[in-house]
């Protein structure tokens, strides 16, 4: 046991130097490229520059509720669908009838462009935050209700067998086997889809907001404010590692027991 | 004479694919007796699963009547319990959960239904891993445990589908005299596929030859060899002579491929 602890710790430490590595590399090739003037500072801001402007953003008064801002708004928005498509798939995935009724309608609706439906979000839910939740909602409820249904559909069949030779019926199985066995292919669904929510952020606070990271970065691309584009990319790549680290962690928590959790 | 245990009369399957229709059962009639241990051993493809499947209630046969005890058969019930070749735990319950598994859903009271587990565990050799998950079992373990949550349910018959197929030849000899030595104890039903013949002559009563697709019963060859039996069996004269003898109707059959 002593051996194997010693392993694992070695292994995460040489993990953790990798990632470490990879991302002072990053600033050190940034470093190199604006301090040198190699690239020019309209093009490419200064690592210096860019924590000024936080520490400006925070003197504005505009940091931390912008932050929370659209931190809010795509927590709400995504939850939206995760709350539509979690069931929505699982039925899909089961049910021959559930797909005939719904996986070709969302086949369509997923390729169409979020950004094109802007102008009809703004029509009918106004300009309020509930626009903006829509946005986010509609970037990634079709992809997760797809990915869902997969994962509902990939349950092995066996399993569901089994259950039903030890007696249990439909809805037993549905409950007792099907669910939690579709549990480790959810978080990882809901974990790459809170990251795509993220990523539509900036095209939810495109039209009709006054605040939010988004907003932040668009007003900066019109004085070419080219610092604080880079300090909100910095936030929003920020949350999106915390997001991820914190799912993964949830992911440890709720489904210990998943073959994917802990390692070989 | 009481009747037999498990019945089947004239079973036929076929599946319908565009227009064709393949024959995968034909013709099927067996009757197995109270407290036998039947195997059926055939060439793979001849449609033995598919034949286990329609007797667990999974598949429907095309034509013909499967009975347990006088009763038709026609859907998956806890009166016979099944074992699976392919891991099938619930890999979010304890091994003493997944034996508690079918208890659980009649509604046995806890300590009663903890107190069966327990006794399949030891039965199976894991006293000790009641709370072990099934990611940290070895597939001979995951096996033990899955014949363990099979018989705690009480079935009137066991189903074994290749359950030692995919382990390794020493772990499968050892799953072997394990299985007799619960077999001894338990004395339930069992209908046991394989298309090893070895493993067909070490445990059964009577081995069932089946043929090619489609399949049918070819012939049923009892093996009057004594109980208690275990591996070393397998260098024995009496164990070779059957073996030989289901060899050649096997090799017969793929002759003529």
């Amino acid at each position: 046991m002593s051996v194997k602890r010693t392993t694992m710790s070695s292994y995460f430490n040489g993990y953790k130097k990798l990632t470490l590595f990879t991302f002072l590399s990053i600033l050190i090739v940034w470093c190199a490229l604006s301090y040198s003037g190699a690239v020019k500072e309209v093009f490419l801001p200064t690592p210096g520059a860019v924590v000024k402007d936080f520490w400006q953003m925070h003197q504005e008064g505009i940091l931390i509720p912008y932050t929370l801002a659209s931190i809010y708004r795509v927590m709400v928005g995504w939850s939206m669908a995760v709350i539509v498509a979690v069931p929505i798939g699982m039925l899909i995935g089961t049910s021959k009838t559930a797909e005939a009724l719904f996986e070709p309608a969302i086949d369509f609706a997923r390729y169409l462009p979020v950004v094109a439906m802007v102008p009809l979000t703004l029509l009918y839910f106004g300009i309020g935050d509930l626009q903006k939740f829509i946005i986010i909602f509609l970037g990634t409820f079709f992809q997760l209700v797809l990915m869902i249904s997969d994962v509902a559909a990939n349950v092995p069949k066996d399993l569901l067998r089994a259950a039903a030779t030890l007696g249990s019926n439909k809805w037993q199985t549905y409950r007792l086997v099907l669910m939690p066995a579709s549990l480790p292919g959810i978080m990882d669904s809901l974990r790459i889809t809170v990251g795509w929510a993220w990523t539509y952020l900036v095209v939810a606070e495109l039209v009709a907001a006054n605040s939010g990271l988004g907003y932040m970065i668009l007003r900066a691309q019109r004085f070419l404010a080219i610092d604080r584009i880079f300090a909100g990319l910095v936030i929003i790549g920020l949350l999106g590692l915390i997001t991820d680290y914190f799912f993964k962690w949830l992911t440890n928590l709720i489904v210990p027991w998943s073959e994917k959790v802990g390692g070989q | 004479m009481s009747q037999p245990k498990l019945v089947l009369q004239n079973v036929g399957k076929w599946f319908e694919s565009n227009r064709e229709s393949v024959e995968a059962l034909s013709d099927i009639n067996l009757e197995i007796e109270e407290n036998e241990l039947a195997v059926i051993v055939g060439p793979s493809g001849c449609g033995k699963s598919t034949l286990l499947n329609i007797v667990a209630g999974l598949e429907q046969a095309s034509c013909g009547v499967v009975r347990l005890n006088g009763r038709e058969i026609t859907a998956p019930g806890a009166d016979r319990g099944m074992v699976f070749q392919s891991y099938t735990l619930f890999p979010w319950l304890t091994v003493q959960q997944n034996v508690e598994f079918g208890l659980k859903i009649k509604g046995v009271h806890p300590e009663e239904r903890a107190r069966k587990a327990r006794h399949y565990i030891e039965l199976v050799g894991l006293t000790g891993f009641q709370d072990a998950l099934p990611k940290t079992l070895s597939g001979g373990m995951k096996q033990r445990v899955a014949i363990a949550r099979a018989l705690a349910n009480g079935p009137e018959m066991l189903l074994m589908d290749e359950p030692f197929g995919a382990l390794d030849a020493q772990t499968r000899s050892i799953m072997q005299d394990l299985l007799l030595s619960v077999w001894e104890k338990e004395r339930t039903t069992v209908l046991f596929i394989t298309h090893d013949i070895d493993e067909a002559v070490l445990l059964a009563d009577n081995v069932y030859v089946m043929s090619r697709r489609p399949g049918r019963i070819q012939a049923k060859i009892k093996v009057d060899i004594s109980r208690p039996r275990d591996h070393r069996l397998t260098v024995s004269r009496e164990f070779t002579e059957i073996k030989k003898e289901i060899m050649e109707m096997l090799w017969a059959e793929t002759a003529s491929v």
